[in-house]
């Protein structure tokens, strides 16, 4: 169930990068997409009842969660945000040439 | 042998040392540049002979142990695409230190150069899911902010269009590569290919199908083409070439063959997929190509057309139709980079792109027009130049499958090739000498130095085809048909 509401926030961000005429809201599609695929990685090492990973004395044999995904998803979050940041600062010089956010206006190129 | 890290490591270290050194002095920054990629391009021909006599090299950062670890693989594939990466990476740099003297912040622009190399080396070295992704994601974006350098109105808009789509490529990517992990369990491709072998499943498609569209969308095969001909066209000359001549098939191509080939293991359905999807971009490329009265732009949509050829060749998956593929990858490197720095000397010597408003230009830029002459020839698939062999295998391969149909239609694409390369070729560089266009000078001498080292590998790869298809195709093509196998050569060994 959890997982098809994970799915459902990527096609939200989906419809939104697909659909939406302003580019700050592409934006937004693209980052909601990007925290859907998180999410999904945090809860494919999520356990019930289980314990963060650290060794220690007495408890060695603990139910820990799986660490890895965590660790990838700090990576992704990490790329996301440069991402992000090329992407704003994009539609901040966009805006300076054009003096609007409407893709309908942009459009010099063809094709 | 431990040269592997040093083709991440060294351009990794030059972006920011690069960029440092640019603040006090600009001369400086050229000259780490160029010999930062000069010797990487040496250590990928270095590594030919002793590759050859090991057949595969593994290394294990930090020295865990293959499932576990991150290993990288260098094979018969990846070194392939590495001479291919920094040999065009070396020619584009040398090229950009004329041409990008009308730009500001040329330090800025070494270093996101580099960076994007470290991330295609990277891309083809590494043996495990996430690390793919993290080094794909480097280049990616520094690729969008070399498509915005010029931050004109239709670059910037261009590169948002290319960010977007690189971005939804991205995401769709990792979702794939979660999906993979908690399926198997592991990240290592080739522990990996282990576990998958045999297994079939709903999952296993979507995430099949899930790669296929976030690298299709990388590569630019055709319903996922739509930013190639706009982000292409407005970079820099030397990064169009980088763009056009090896970064779609470093993080686009080279990533499908494998995980396509090595991970899941290709089958019947999957080669149809190949077959088809390259059909339609060869042909809608070409024709699309045709119409276009823009030099670059024109340039870019043949991009996508040669992608597709290089589809069909694999798709067929014979020893021919491999080989060939494998072929016109490295000569497609070696003409579409040539032809986007001619068309940059064009832009830098006459300001123009427009085909219509050139004329005569053969006269007043011999080094260019000559050079231009020798792309056109080999794209189009003239013997004895290099494309004309890589084409011809192609086409064996699909005879041999038994692909009458779509050999027919090889045959006829490299003619609708011949006919728009015959465009540019007539529109720019021969007849009368265009309005305007007296005192048009040939371009500086590094610019010329680049062209023609281009040049003379387009007709030295057609000449000696051979020795090349021995020493460093036959054993990419090796590593292809192997398949699965690629898994126990490295958790073996």
């Amino acid at each position: 169930m959890l997982f098809f509401l994970c799915f459902a926030l990527f096609l939200i961000g989906l419809y939104c990068v697909l659909i939406k005429k302003n580019l700050l809201k592409i934006v937004m599609g693209i980052i909601i997409m990007e925290y859907s695929v998180n999410l999904f990685l945090i809860m494919v090492g999520y356990k019930a009842g289980a314990v963060a990973p650290i060794v220690t004395a007495g408890v060695e044999k603990a139910n820990f969660v799986d660490p890895l995904p965590q660790a990838l998803v700090i990576t992704a979050i990490v790329i996301g945000i440069a991402t992000l940041a090329l992407m704003v600062a994009l539609c901040m010089r966009v805006y300076d040439r054009y003096k609007t956010f409407d893709i309908t206006k942009i459009r010099r190129l063809r094709g | 042998m431990n040269l592997v890290p040093l083709f991440m490591a060294i351009p990794l270290g030059a972006a920011f040392i690069v960029v440092l050194l640019g603040r006090f002095k600009e001369a400086v920054s050229d000259a780490v540049a160029v010999i930062v990629s000069l010797i990487l391009t040496i250590l990928s021909f270095v590594l030919i002979i002793p590759l050859s006599q090991e057949g595969i090299f593994v290394y294990r950062m930090g020295r865990w142990i293959p499932p576990w670890g991150i290993n990288l693989v260098l094979d018969g594939l990846s070194l392939l695409m590495l001479i291919i990466i920094n040999l065009v990476a070396f020619l584009a740099i040398l090229y950009s230190v004329s041409y990008m003297k009308k730009f500001t912040a040329k330090s800025t622009y070494y270093g996101l150069f580099l960076l994007m190399v470290a991330g295609m080396n990277g891309v083809v070295l590494t043996g495990d899911f996430f690390n793919l992704f993290v080094f794909l994601e480097i280049a990616a974006i520094a690729s969008y902010a070399l498509v915005a350098f010029g931050v004109e109105a239709e670059e910037l808009e261009a590169s948002f269009k290319y960010m977007v789509m690189g971005s939804v490529a991205s995401v769709l990517i990792l979702f794939s590569i979660g999906l993979i992990y908690s399926l198997t369990g592991s990240l290592n491709m080739a522990h990996v290919g282990t576990i998958l072998q045999g297994q079939n499943g709903n999952l296993i498609s979507f995430s099949m199908i899930l790669f296929l569209a976030g690298f299709g969308l990388k590569a630019a095969i055709m319903p996922f083409h739509a930013w190639l001909p706009d982000a292409h066209p407005s970079a820099p000359a030397p990064i169009s070439a980088m763009l056009s001549g090896v970064l779609i098939k470093a993080l686009g191509v080279y990533v499908l063959l494998r995980i396509f080939f090595n991970v899941f293991g290709m089958n019947i359905q999957l080669s149809w997929i190949f077959m088809i999807l390259g059909c339609l971009s060869m042909v809608g490329g070409g024709l699309l190509a045709i119409k276009q009265e823009d030099f670059k732009r024109l340039l870019a949509y043949s991009s996508i057309s040669q992608i597709g050829l290089i589809m069909l060749g694999v798709g067929c998956g014979n020893y021919w139709g491999i080989l060939g593929a494998l072929f016109h990858l490295f000569n497609h490197a070696s003409f579409k980079a040539l032809l986007f720095l001619n068309s940059g000397a064009v832009e830098y010597s006459t300001g123009t792109r427009e085909l219509k408003k050139m004329g005569g230009l053969s006269k007043a830029m011999p080094f260019t027009g000559a050079t231009s002459t020798i792309g056109s020839l080999s794209i189009s698939g003239i013997p004895p130049l290099n494309g004309f062999w890589s084409k011809l295998f192609i086409i064996m391969g699909l005879v041999y499958a038994g692909r009458y149909v779509l050999a027919v239609i090889t045959i006829l694409v490299s003619v609708l090739t011949l006919a728009y390369y015959l465009k540019v070729q007539r529109y720019a560089f021969f007849g009368k000498l265009g309005e305007g266009l007296e005192k048009v000078k040939e371009v500086p001498p590094l610019m010329c130095a680049s062209m023609v080292a281009l040049a003379i590998i387009c007709v030295g790869a057609g000449i000696f085809f051979y020795p090349i298809m021995k020493t460093i195709l036959e054993p990419a093509v090796r590593v292809l048909q192997e398949g699965i196998g690629y898994s126990n050569l490295i958790l073996g060994g």
